[in-house]
């Protein structure tokens, strides 16, 4: 086609306007390549340099834990990523391989902590709730030392009081963990002043050790006298004192606590030195009763039923706690084949001798022996009482009972019996039993069968005596009726009879009453005269002799007479 | 191929590529101006393959950082997480949703790779004065140019998402550095295959040719 066309016509194509030529050897736009590789190279210097040391942490267990993913925080500031995760050689736990950033490079000490940060609910805090969504992170804890560390061992729980909080750690002792956990809160007047950073079995796996971390400015209120109790949660009892629900705050009732406090009566001393050993209560009452002393082991031996006796109950004097029931047992006795039950009990010195010896601290074995001897002869005895009649729970009493047979205490036997009396319900069950026996005595079945015999002759006689009165009926009775009938018109006639004879004797007009007043009359007159008489002798005894006078008196004498013969 | 094929150039004719005016080149010049609209005109783009290096070199130097850096951080509440495009392809590699992974990994990965080792491909022939195949290899150079423009699609969606997904408290997006330097490939590329003159494929083969004619 090119050489087809015609070379006048591609003359008549216009010229290019020429320009001068600039001959570059190289182009402007290597400029960008160089760019772009400057750039480039700065960041991978950057990513270089910002790269810091890998370390490994051994943990127990990777859980929650991700490679690529979980972050290791120190106080919530990303430090690291984990990177990579393997089963550690002994395949007791994992290794997990971080890749620090450059600025963590002081942080990682001889003596750091890591720990894996999950959540939690304990202590009294909510910590971590973050990481239910976000996955577990890895929580650091710098160290103090100098020496620096590639390789970790993590902890199996977080420190709970980290960074430099002035304050005093504690050991508490305790029979039982109760509600404590890492972060149980400890309050002092119901402030929250220090945490539970730790607990321990001890060694012989007969207490625990619990590690109690208090702040700064409350650890000086913590001295060699501080008595602290588990203020668990709802502490409900129920003993011989009935029902008894304490708590310490609301916090410690959903978590449980600590609680601390120094009885008034305490000398004022120093706090007390890191480290120090406090026996931990169980509550409240129990911490700030006085000191106990030395307890002293007894052995009551009861031979009646203990329901209701608890290791734990109290034993009193006259309503004072002196001890508590240690252990029950039981003994079977081949001799009389009966049960006995030997109860230990604990009594405590120093309570019981301030409250029995007055004004003496602490007896000598010898004075206590002495004393318990002297005591036993007066009749002291330990009895079964009922301390609350709802629950049935029983307590031990120690009391006088001057009635009680006589009783020794064996010194030589360990522990040793003390005397026992039996309790009121059973004084109350032995009188009923001699009752019964009493009535079982009774020859019940003899009386019984005399008491038939006679109850079919009474029959018998009853018998007879229905048949007598039969008789009576039909034989009598109209012979009866005839005699009465004889006797009424017997009766009439007499009343008739009588009738007359009052009419004869007592009518106004009947000269029987009429001779009567007659002669009452003479017998009126007869007897004046004789007064006459009698009185004119009295005045005139003579006369007996020589006969009457003429008298110039006789109208005084007469006069009477005169009257009454009127 | 016919002989009797004539190239603007090996006639001596320039073209402007902006008015299209056909002019004739001054005797012993390769350059020179429109007499009509003054645009400048070449036989062919002046220093086309050492610019395509370049740019070619630069793109190549911005795809390891595209690929290191995470080109998207997602901020919850809870976590802080930042993904490059391997990262997402794995997150997506599941069996629910693993062709939405392929496209990721075709249109982030391969394509930007392949167009860096397409325009290698040519440069490199081209400066071999191969003329080999050159059907084959104009058609590359086309599928490189016509893909270009599809490439910013990871951008596009990057923009999008950290523009939309802003719920400050619960979640937001971010864009990560390494969508920086995946853009600077898409966009060095595509500038690398404008300055590549594909007319440099055929110059062999027209000086071979031109001189049996």
């Amino acid at each position: 086609m090119a050489d087809t066309l015609d070379k006048n016509e591609l003359s008549n194509v216009p010229e290019a306007t020429s320009v001068p030529k600039k001959r570059r050897r190289l182009s402007a736009v290597w400029i960008i390549p160089i760019v772009a590789a400057i750039i480039g190279g700065w960041i991978a210097v950057q990513k270089y340099l910002s790269q810091g040391p890998t370390i490994t942490i051994r943990f127990g267990t990777a859980e929650g834990l991700e490679a690529g993913t979980t972050k290791i925080k120190y106080n919530g500031v990303d430090i690291g990523t984990v990177s990579a995760i393997t089963l550690s050689k002994d395949r007791k736990g994992v290794i997990v391989t971080a890749k620090m950033a450059a600025e963590s490079k002081h942080l990682l000490v001889e003596d750091t902590q890591f720990w894996v940060v999950r959540a939690r609910i304990s202590g009294g805090t909510v910590s971590g709730l973050g990481t239910l969504l976000s996955g577990s992170y890895i929580g650091i804890e710098v160290g103090k030392s100098k020496d620096k560390r590639q390789a970790f061992t993590g902890l199996t729980v977080p420190p709970v009081v980290t960074g430099d909080v002035p304050g005093r750690f504690f050991l508490l002792k305790a029979e039982n963990l109760g509600s404590l956990d890492y972060g149980t809160p400890i309050f002092f007047r119901r402030i929250q002043v220090g945490q539970v950073v730790g607990y321990d079995l001890d060694k012989d796996g007969r207490s625990i050790t619990a590690n109690v971390y208090i702040k700064a400015p409350y650890d000086q209120y913590v001295n060699p006298e501080t008595r602290f109790w588990q203020a668990s949660g709802i502490d409900v009892s129920l003993t011989a004192n009935g029902i008894t629900v304490r708590t310490e705050s609301l916090v410690s009732i959903v978590i449980g606590g600590i609680a601390f406090e120094t009885p008034a009566a305490a000398p004022v001393l120093p706090p007390a030195e890191p480290d120090t050993v406090f026996a931990l209560f169980s509550d409240r009452s129990e911490a700030m009763k006085p000191p106990l002393g030395t307890p002293h082991t007894y052995v009551l031996v009861f031979r009646q039923s203990v329901r209701g006796l608890v290791p734990g109950a109290p034993v009193e004097i006259s309503g004072i706690h002196i001890g508590e029931v240690v252990s029950i047992g039981m003994d079977f006795d081949m001799k009389t084949f009966g049960v006995t039950i030997p109860v230990t009990v604990k009594v405590y010195s120093e309570l019981a001798s301030e409250r029995l010896v007055k004004g003496e601290q602490g007896p000598a074995p010898s004075d206590r022996e002495h004393m318990l001897d002297k005591l036993v002869e007066l009749g002291f005895r330990a009895q079964l009482r009922t301390g609350n009649y709802l629950t049935g729970a029983l307590f031990i009493a120690f009391d006088l009972f001057p009635n009680a047979p006589g009783a020794k205490v064996d010194w030589s036997r360990q522990p040793v019996e003390l005397p026992t009396t039996p309790g009121e319900l059973e004084g109350i069950e032995q009188s009923l039993k001699n009752i019964v026996q009493k009535l079982d005595k009774l020859p019940l079945e003899a009386i019984g069968k005399d008491v038939r015999k006679a109850l079919v002759t009474l029959n018998q006689t009853l018998t007879n005596a229905d048949k007598l009165v039969k008789r009576f009926n039909t034989d009598l009775v109209p012979e009866t009726k005839g005699a009465i009938i004889e006797a009424r018109r017997t009766l009439e006639a007499a009343v008739r009879g009588l009738n007359s004879a009052n009419t004869v004797f007592l009518g106004p007009d009947a000269p029987v009453q009429q001779e009567f007043r007659d002669t009452l009359q003479e017998l009126g007159n007869a007897a004046r005269a004789l007064r006459v008489l009698a009185d004119y002798l009295e005045r005139h005894p003579e006369s007996l002799v020589r006969g009457k006078k003429a008298a110039p008196l006789p109208a005084a004498v007469q006069h009477p007479a005169q009257n009454g013969g009127k | 191929m016919s002989p009797a094929w004539r190239s603007a150039a090996q006639l001596g004719l320039l073209n402007c590529e902006d008015c299209r005016l056909l002019s004739r080149a001054a005797p012993g010049m390769h350059e020179g101006r429109c007499p009509r609209c003054g645009a400048k005109l070449h036989f062919r783009k002046p220093n086309s393959i050492q610019r395509t290096w370049a740019l070619v070199i630069a793109a190549a130097i911005c795809y390891i950082p595209a690929n290191l850096f995470p080109v998207m951080t997602t901020i919850t509440p809870f976590s802080k997480s930042s993904d490059t495009i391997m990262e997402g392809v794995v997150l997506l590699w599941s069996p629910s949703s693993w062709p939405l992974s392929v496209v990721v990994f075709i249109a982030s990965v391969t394509i930007p790779l392949a167009k860096l080792i397409a325009l290698s491909y040519l440069l490199i022939t081209v400066q071999r004065g191969s003329i080999k195949s050159n059907r084959e290899r104009t058609r590359l150079y086309r599928m490189v140019a016509f893909i270009g423009r599809w490439s910013m699609l990871d951008v596009f969606v990057d923009t999008f998402v950290v523009a939309l997904v802003q719920l400050q408290p619960l979640m937001s997006v971010g864009p990560g550095p390494g969508v920086l330097f995946f853009a600077a490939v898409v966009v060095f590329t595509m500038i690398a295959a404008e300055t590549f003159d594909p007319r440099l494929i055929w110059n062999q083969s027209e000086v071979i040719y031109g001189r049996h004619s």
